[in-house]
């Protein structure tokens, strides 16, 4: 069946059958890989996205029930890798194996969206459905604080923004 | 750092070629895993073996415009390496980290020698070599600028990827001298002279991942995302009993569903490593193939693996700890004598479970045969190793098959076993189509090699003074006759072997059909909890603190004894580099403190040497009245050598490894009824949560040792460390995993 969905703020007409779930339309009709699948369960939070905002399991919830909801996925994080999350993901050296980390994110930015400065127990309450095979916990906690911080602090206008880098550079 | 003198047989020389575009490519060959090996210790714990090829070969590219462009030859599964191997070369080159590029490298075995991910050997076999790379083809680019200085090339010096003649105030960038470099006689690479360790720029710094920006940005990246034109979706159905066949499938049926192409049974070999018997089912999205999988209807011939579970594996250790056990693999001085004659004796029974990997990614491979040629796209760990399999099941030259090497959402051992490769090979010269086989999380979870379980009696004996005179130990095992089942062998010099006069190690095995494999530390990983949770219980037997009368213990080394066969036993662990962590550990633990603490908090100490690597960790843990346990922290020191290549990645392996051990610990495990694994998926086989991870604090007893490998070493100790604090904790001693599996309640 064709349905139409918004994802990223772009309008996407697709024909899938009716019970495809979300994950598979973004990663295999709408060929947006960033969005993972882990256990297909609602188990392991890799596929995470925000439906008007809110954390969802792609994996298990079928794109018939999200026409007309806004959709974003990690490629919509940013415009260009640049949301505090990003910046402070690359700058603590978060990610092992980095399989995880989209839905890691897509959970601790709909945190700090409604929440900009969690406590340790808030991040436990949004985190803990998402697993990582690796263990990042640690930083993942710590990444999100830093994420706090550098969304409380006055950016100077102009001044670059070194949490892009395609590389780490030595400290 | 010194530099070994090699042998003047020795082949090291350099390729060295013009690219487009005035660039430079260097390529080295050479041999030297014997010169590595000479600087580490020689007991390979665990480790994957060399492979054959003896070369080894590493690409740097300069252009014009300073960029550089290093080579990462080794598979990346999130231990670091695609970082940590260009920035041995980048070290050596002298360039800044800001002008490196890292490309991944496909498979090829003619420039590259161990593209493999496992037994953490990247940095000891790397250690030398790829810093020779660098050296080398610095070497060239100074050489390059003193020809066209005319001056001597020893007055000339690099920085920053420039050369420069102070004394004339000349300077000229690597891009510049590029072509000219080509020219330049390659140095010996086993001559080369290295950088003093004092000047490294790069080597010690905490370099991010390289990939960071494109996992923070979703960019396609792993093997699940590949993606070819016209591409079809895959699935491949198994048998749940371990080595059964499709007598009769559906096929017919599901190949006329919706989106459906191609569906067709395998038959398949008695090879669990290789191709067994299923139904592939192809279509055109893989929602569709999973539609159509609900749909098969399909009579499997269970086999002999039908009559096997865990239930009866341990009804058989009890017999087998009734009995003489059937093969010894150390015996030192008289067991026996030394135990009758001991002022006390402690005994204990053992036992942890089979577990899986379960790394996140599932396994998955896309694979394409046109014109006779099979093209793969794997997240493997031996991709060379998938090559020969693929070659050897279709019948095709291995240079007919090229592998591109995908990064890996997490391997721990999974990805060394490459029967998604050959499945997909397969489907895909069925089909003729490229092909992207991927499994379901249940798939993963119920067709994985296996950590394998295992059984130990333990009996020990102490004299007045409570120092341990008699240690045995009888595994009871997997395997048939001589051959032990993957990962379920022990070695003659499983500590406390070579510390006690009187000792002995012995097996008896029990066959198996369930296939097992290495996971992040194999053997180590589970005999680790066993033999230091009994010498926990030794120490207290004997009276004495663990840390003190582990101490003692490593005082106590054994004259070696007679060959074996006329070969010397392995050498084992270093007792000097093992008392240095315990030692650092103990400090940074507070573990003085532990009479302190409140009844319900306890600290446990565990050391394990593995991979060259030595850790000891202790464990804070609290467990509740009602007996819910909650690790508070965990200190780790580490002992891998000389240097900290990237403390940023050590870190994090070191956190990572031992935070995989606590989820061990607490809830996992894999149960087999019927021949089959009865757990599924995340509900039923818990990975550690957020919520669930203690700090870890990490430490580094720098020594005078070649570095060694970090991503498995820290996992062993941590195990033992966590049953050892819940006896501290409660008086309650946990003799078998997981944690889920006991009542832990104390008032």
């Amino acid at each position: 069946m064709n349905i139409t969905l918004k994802v990223n703020g772009q309008s996407r007409t697709v024909d899938v059958p009716s019970d495809m779930p979300l994950l598979w339309v973004l990663r295999d009709e709408l060929d947006m890989k960033g969005t993972k699948f882990g256990c297909g369960a609602a188990q392991c939070g890799a596929c995470t996205v925000h439906v008007n905002g809110a954390p969802t399991r792609s994996c298990v919830l079928p794109a018939t029930a999200v026409q007309g909801a806004e959709i974003t996925t990690i490629e919509g994080l940013s415009p260009d890798g640049t949301h505090a999350l990003q910046r402070a993901w690359d700058e603590l050296d978060v990610p092992q194996c980095g399989y995880c980390q989209a839905g890691q994110l897509m959970s601790a930015s709909a945190l700090l969206a409604k929440n900009p400065k969690p406590t340790d127990a808030d991040i436990d309450a949004a985190m803990n459905g998402n697993l990582c095979r690796c263990a990042t916990y640690l930083r993942i906690r710590q990444g999100i604080h830093r994420a706090a911080e550098m969304l409380a602090a006055p950016t100077p206008s102009g001044a670059p923004r070194n949490g892009t880098s395609s590389r780490g550079t030595p400290e | 750092m010194t530099t070994p003198t090699a042998p003047v047989t020795r082949r090291a020389f350099l390729r060295v070629s013009a690219i487009a575009g005035g660039g430079l490519l260097f390529a080295s060959v050479f041999e030297p895993l014997d010169a590595v090996e000479a600087l580490t210790s020689p007991r390979i714990n665990g480790a994957v073996p060399p492979a054959d090829d003896p070369r080894l070969s590493a690409y740097i590219s300069l252009t014009p415009d300073g960029v550089v462009t290093i080579m990462a030859k080794n598979p990346e599964i999130g231990q670091g390496v695609k970082t940590m191997l260009p920035m041995l070369i980048a070290e050596e080159l002298d360039v800044a980290w800001t002008q490196v590029r890292v490309q991944q490298a496909s498979l090829d075995t003619k420039n590259f020698q161990g593209q493999t991910a496992g037994g953490s050997t990247a940095t000891p076999n790397n250690w030398l070599p790829m810093r020779r790379v660098g050296a080398a083809a610095r070497a060239m680019l100074v050489g390059a600028a003193a020809q066209q200085w005319n001056v001597p090339a020893g007055e000339c010096t690099t920085e920053a990827g420039v050369v420069h003649h102070r004394s004339s105030n000349r300077s000229l960038t690597y891009g510049a001298l590029a072509s000219a470099a080509v020219t330049i006689a390659p140095p010996d690479l086993a001559t080369v002279p290295l950088k003093d360790p004092k000047n490294f720029k790069i080597i010690g710094q905490r370099v991010r991942g390289v990939d960071n920006h494109a996992i923070v940005t979703g960019k396609p990246l792993f093997g699940i995302d590949i993606t070819r034109p016209g591409m079809k979706y895959a699935t491949f159905v198994k048998c749940p009993v371990f080595g059964g066949k499709v007598t009769s499938a559906n096929t017919a049926a599901l190949a006329k569903m919706p989106g459906i192409t191609h569906a067709f049974v395998v038959e398949g070999g008695d090879n669990l490593g290789a191709l067994v018997g299923g139904v592939a089912i192809v279509g055109d999205s893989w929602w569709k193939v999973q539609t159509a999988r609900k749909a098969l209807q399909v009579q499997w011939n269970e086999g002999a693996t039908a009559s096997q579970s865990s239930d009866g594996f341990a009804a058989q250790a009890k017999a087998l700890f009734a009995t003489a056990p059937q093969r010894t693999i150390r015996n030192d001085g008289d067991v026996e004598a030394a135990m009758r004659a001991a002022a006390k004796t402690v005994e204990a029974e053992y036992s942890y479970p089979f577990i899986a990997h379960a790394p996140l990614e599932p396994q998955n491979c896309t694979a394409h045969f046109v014109n006779g040629k099979m093209e793969i796209w794997a997240p493997a760990q031996l991709p060379d190793s998938g090559r020969q399999l693929v070659a050897r099941t279709l019948g095709l030259a291995p240079d007919d098959i090229t592998v591109h090497i995908i990064r890996s959402g997490g391997g721990f051992g999974r990805r060394l076993y490459n029967d998604f490769m050959v499945e997909a090979a397969w489907i895909a010269r069925e089909t003729g189509v490229p092909v992207k086989l991927l499994w379901t999380r249940e798939d993963d979870m119920q067709h994985d090699f296996y950590r394998p379980g295992g059984f130990h009696k333990f009996r020990a004996g102490f004299d007045a003074n409570g120092a341990m005179t008699a240690f045995a130990n009888h595994f009871a095992t997997y395997g048939e006759g001589e051959r032990f089942a993957a990962s379920a062998d022990i070695g003659p010099t499983e500590f406390p072997a070579r510390f006690v006069p009187n000792l002995q190690i012995a097996t008896s095995v029990m066959p198996l059909g369930v296939p097992t494999g290495a996971l992040r530390a194999p053997r180590s990983n589970a005999l680790s909890f066993a033999f230091m949770g009994f010498l926990d219980e030794c120490a207290h037997a004997a009276g004495k603190d663990t840390v003190e009368f582990l101490r003692g213990v490593l005082t106590n080394l054994q004259p070696a004894p007679a060959p074996v066969e006329g070969r010397p036993q392995p050498q084992g662990l270093d007792a000097m580099r093992m008392r240095g962590v315990l030692d650092l550990v103990a400090e940074k633990s507070g573990w003085a403190r532990r009479a302190s603490l409140p009844k319900g908090t306890g600290l446990g100490v565990a050391f394990y040497f593995s991979h060259r690597g030595y850790f000891a960790e202790v464990a804070q843990v609290t467990v509740s009245k009602s007996g819910d346990v909650k690790v508070d922290k965990v200190w780790a020191a580490g002992d891998v050598g000389s240097q900290i290549i990237n403390p940023s990645g050590a870190e994090q392996q070191t956190q990572g490894a031992v935070l995989d051990g606590i989820g061990q610990v607490l809830a996992q495990e894999i149960t087999i009824s019927g021949g089959r694994a009865m757990q599924s998926n995340f509900h039923d086989f818990p990975l550690l949560r957020l919520t669930q991870a203690p700090p870890v604090e990490v430490f580094w007893n720098l020594t005078d040792n070649s570095p060694t490998g970090i991503g498995e070493p820290a996992l062993p100790p941590v195990v033992p460390a966590v049953t050892n604090a819940i006896f501290a904790a409660t008086g309650k001693r946990v003799r078998s995993l997981p944690l889920s599996n006991h009542d832990l309640s104390w008032s």
